[in-house]
């Protein structure tokens, strides 16, 4: 094995134009040309890599830093480092975790019910004979509103006294949506699903059209179902696009701030994870307490990403290629 | 010579040598007599200054967020701010806002109502001058029930008893800060308060009277003269429910009586107003108070020209002239007297004098919105309090007050 793979190193060595794109399979010793086309590579990222860093990994350290103080605009002359007491308020209120279960619901809902509009919707559109730019941009019109003008519409909308929708058959007249933790859960899922469902279908919708036409004729004369073809065929095929699609709106879901604030600004046990940061940096002005909290999430955010990256590893979008 | 001395000061920190320009952040009032009297004070201060506007959103907490975020950065184009009653121990506290000594100091306390004074103070230093307020009044329906209720226990029988599709009651239980100035009214009604009188980081809230404030509450809350969205009303929600007719009383700012009078003339006709009702049966009521107190900012390149410029917009006939167009209380006792505050309040002057000086500023502490958002955590929804138990949701309450007052903990 070892040798067969230096025999062939050696090979590579001689046809150097393969060697640009080797990377990613397995363990190689670099060449020369390889290593000054990652040395170009890198330095022409530096710019925007030095950028990033100014923008976000310093605000991030910064904010870091913050928590691990006491620190409140309102009384300039105390304060100091306090080591990890902020986090350990944090965690131990029972707040934290009723946030942290309130956030988790309403993403885990909002993706399921958008994923499953959404592929259905991106189907609809790839299928679409007639009119196919005028129905992408119908579809994207929730997505191009405001969120908190989306919020307003749909706070109005279930408003008990001047809201339309409790003079709807089967729903009772005095229905105070907002009044019950549930029933506020429903309509801001509602809201988020109705908002973000057409990001996902255009997503998918991308995926779809990298797909091979020819894959499904031979999949018909192989006599395989509709239902088949999509399980077998578009599924698995649409895996990198499913990923980025998820992994987007489940981060954003994550950080669901305004559609809650206009609606419920957190009562009835509503209060996401964004709008309890909010609450300790913006309203209480607690520089500490609120980075501990921005942290957190920051954790929680990472954390995501990378289940959903290692849950999908097989499809990351460079080893798809070595599949075929 | 001293408009020489003031001119050639003028000329050392600007360039140009004309009049300081002086930014007054204030929310945009939508009658518009605000312009009007920064422009008449402009004119009549000799080229000392001008005064020019920077409007913040319409919503207090949004007005608050705007400015605590600059003054917390220190930026020095803040001169003259526009501060809600409730902010003065927070500013103060964090040293954004000067404090008013001397000459100023007794210009903007001169015949002002104790209660806005008081609001106005923070360790017994003013820190702005109050320019207008505010107070909630009983509005009931005077072909409903000709006379009307004196306490809550009263309102709220006088409200079952009226047919279903009239006889809801609007009050402010959303959580926000109008439920800490409906609790704050009704704990003052009582005779106790939520912050310790004598020192502003101690809890009062006596056992006894807060149980009996809070259960008033929630009797509303319970009974079916509560509005079903009671828990996401405000003042807007209210006005447009009184308007609709279909409740019989509501606890309002005098803003409800002019927009009464445009949209639901029928309503208007029928509409009257009353001092906010008694907790105690024969103890006075203490009212909530509202308002907006000009301070200057720390900050500020142009403290002498603020200073002087708000005790011009605090004059007599300017808080005369925000009555008439904007409906504004002044904060002058001696201006109700005038004929003019007469047509304004057609009928009720008095009454909101009376209200204005038996009402009950809200605590004074610079941890004011931590103690807010644990009130509003504490007892919304009311609906949810069981009578039953009042002792332990007043006993929760207390210390959840008493947390915010350390600010401790997540809020």
């Amino acid at each position: 094995m070892e040798a067969a793979s230096a025999g062939s190193e050696a090979v590579r060595g001689a046809t150097e134009d393969e060697v640009g794109d080797a990377g990613g399979g397995k363990k190689k010793p670099i060449t020369e040309r390889a290593r000054a086309e990652r040395k170009l590579g890198w330095m022409l990222v530096a710019p925007a890599v030095v950028a990033m860093l100014l923008v976000t990994a310093y605000p991030i350290l910064y904010a870091f830093v913050l928590s691990l103080q006491d620190v409140d605009l309102r009384f300039p002359d105390e304060g100091g480092f306090v080591g990890l007491s902020n986090y350990v308020d944090v965690l131990s209120s029972p707040l934290w975790w009723t946030d942290v279960f309130n956030t988790v619901f309403i993403t885990v809902i909002s993706v399921s019910i958008e994923f499953v509009l959404g592929m259905g919707i991106a189907l609809m559109m790839h299928r679409a004979i007639f009119g196919r730019g005028a129905v992408r941009t119908a579809v994207l019109i929730p997505y191009g509103i405001v969120t908190v003008v989306a919020a307003f519409s749909w706070q109005f909308a279930f408003q008990p006294d001047t809201g339309f929708v409790n003079q709807l058959p089967l729903i009772a007249d005095d229905k105070d949506w907002f009044g019950d933790r549930f029933s506020s859960f429903a309509v801001i899922i509602m809201a988020e699903v109705w908002k973000t469902t057409p990001f996902i279908a255009l997503l998918l919708l991308a995926g779809l059209t990298t797909i091979d036409g020819g894959l499904y004729e031979a999949a018909k004369v192989d006599g395989a179902s509709p239902i088949q073809r999509f399980f077998r065929i578009t599924l698995p095929l649409m895996k990198p696009a499913i990923l980025v699609a998820l992994l987007f709106r489940t981060l954003d879901a994550f950080r669901v701030f305004d559609t809650i604030f206009i609606m419920t600004r957190g009562s009835q046990d509503t209060e996401s994870l964004s709008i309890l940061g909010y609450n300790q940096l913006i309203s209480r002005l607690n520089l500490g307490l609120g980075s501990a909290v921005s942290v957190l999430i920051f954790i929680a955010v990472m954390i995501i990403a990378v289940l959903f990256v290692k849950g999908f590893g097989a499809s990351v979008p460079g080893k798809e290629e070595d599949a075929r | 010579m001293l408009l020489a001395a003031l001119t050639l000061s003028a000329c050392g920190d600007d360039d140009s040598g004309g009049p300081v320009e002086l930014s007054w952040f204030i929310f945009n009032e939508p009658s518009g007599v605000l312009p009007t009297i920064a422009k008449r004070c402009s004119d009549e201060s000799n080229g000392e200054y001008t005064i020019s506007f920077e409007y913040l959103p319409s919503d207090a907490d949004q007005q608050r967020e705007q400015l605590v975020r600059r003054l917390g950065a220190e930026d020095d184009s803040i001169d003259i701010m526009g501060m809600d009653v409730i902010w003065t121990g927070e500013f103060a506290n964090a040293g954004w806002v000067e404090e008013w000594t001397g000459q100023d100091q007794t210009a903007a306390t001169e015949n002002v109502f104790a209660s806005m004074i008081e609001s106005a103070s923070f360790e017994e230093k003013l820190y702005a001058a109050p320019i207008w307020t505010n107070t909630e009044l009983l509005w009931y329906r005077k072909d409903r029930t000709p006379k009307p209720p004196t306490t809550w226990a009263e309102m709220i029988q006088m409200a079952a008893e009226l047919p279903p599709e009239e006889g809801l009651i609007q009050v402010q239980g959303n959580r926000y800060e109008g439920l800490v100035v409906w609790l704050n009214a009704m704990v003052e009604s009582t005779g106790t308060s939520i912050v310790s009188p004598e020192d502003a980081e101690q809890v009062a809230l006596d056992p006894k009277e807060t149980e009996e404030a809070l259960a008033q509450m929630v009797e509303l809350a319970q009974s079916p003269a509560a509005d079903p969205s009671l828990s996401t009303s405000d003042e807007d929600s209210g006005r447009l429910s009184f308007q609709d007719g279909a409740s019989s009383f509501m606890i309002n700012y005098p803003f409800v009586y002019p927009s009464a009078e445009a949209e639901a003339p029928d309503v208007f006709k029928q509409m009257r107003a009353a001092r906010y009702p008694e907790v105690i049966e024969g103890e006075p009521s203490a009212p909530p108070l509202g308002g907006i107190n000009l301070g200057v900012s720390t900050f500020s390149q142009n403290q002498d020209q603020a200073f002087d410029a708000i005790r011009c917009l605090i004059q007599p006939e300017n808080q005369l002239e925000i009555a008439g167009a904007a409906g504004l209380p002044p904060v002058r006792e001696d201006l109700f007297e005038d004929k003019e505050i007469d047509k304004v309040y057609p009928g009720f002057a008095d009454l909101m004098r009376e209200s204005i000086d038996a009402a009950a500023p809200r605590p004074v502490t610079p941890a004011y919105q931590d103690l807010s958002l644990a009130v509003q955590r504490a007892i919304h929804p009311l609906d949810d309090i069981e009578l039953d138990a009042i002792a332990t949701t007043v006993e929760e309450l207390r210390t959840d007050v008493e947390t915010a007052l350390a600010r401790e903990g997540l809020l």
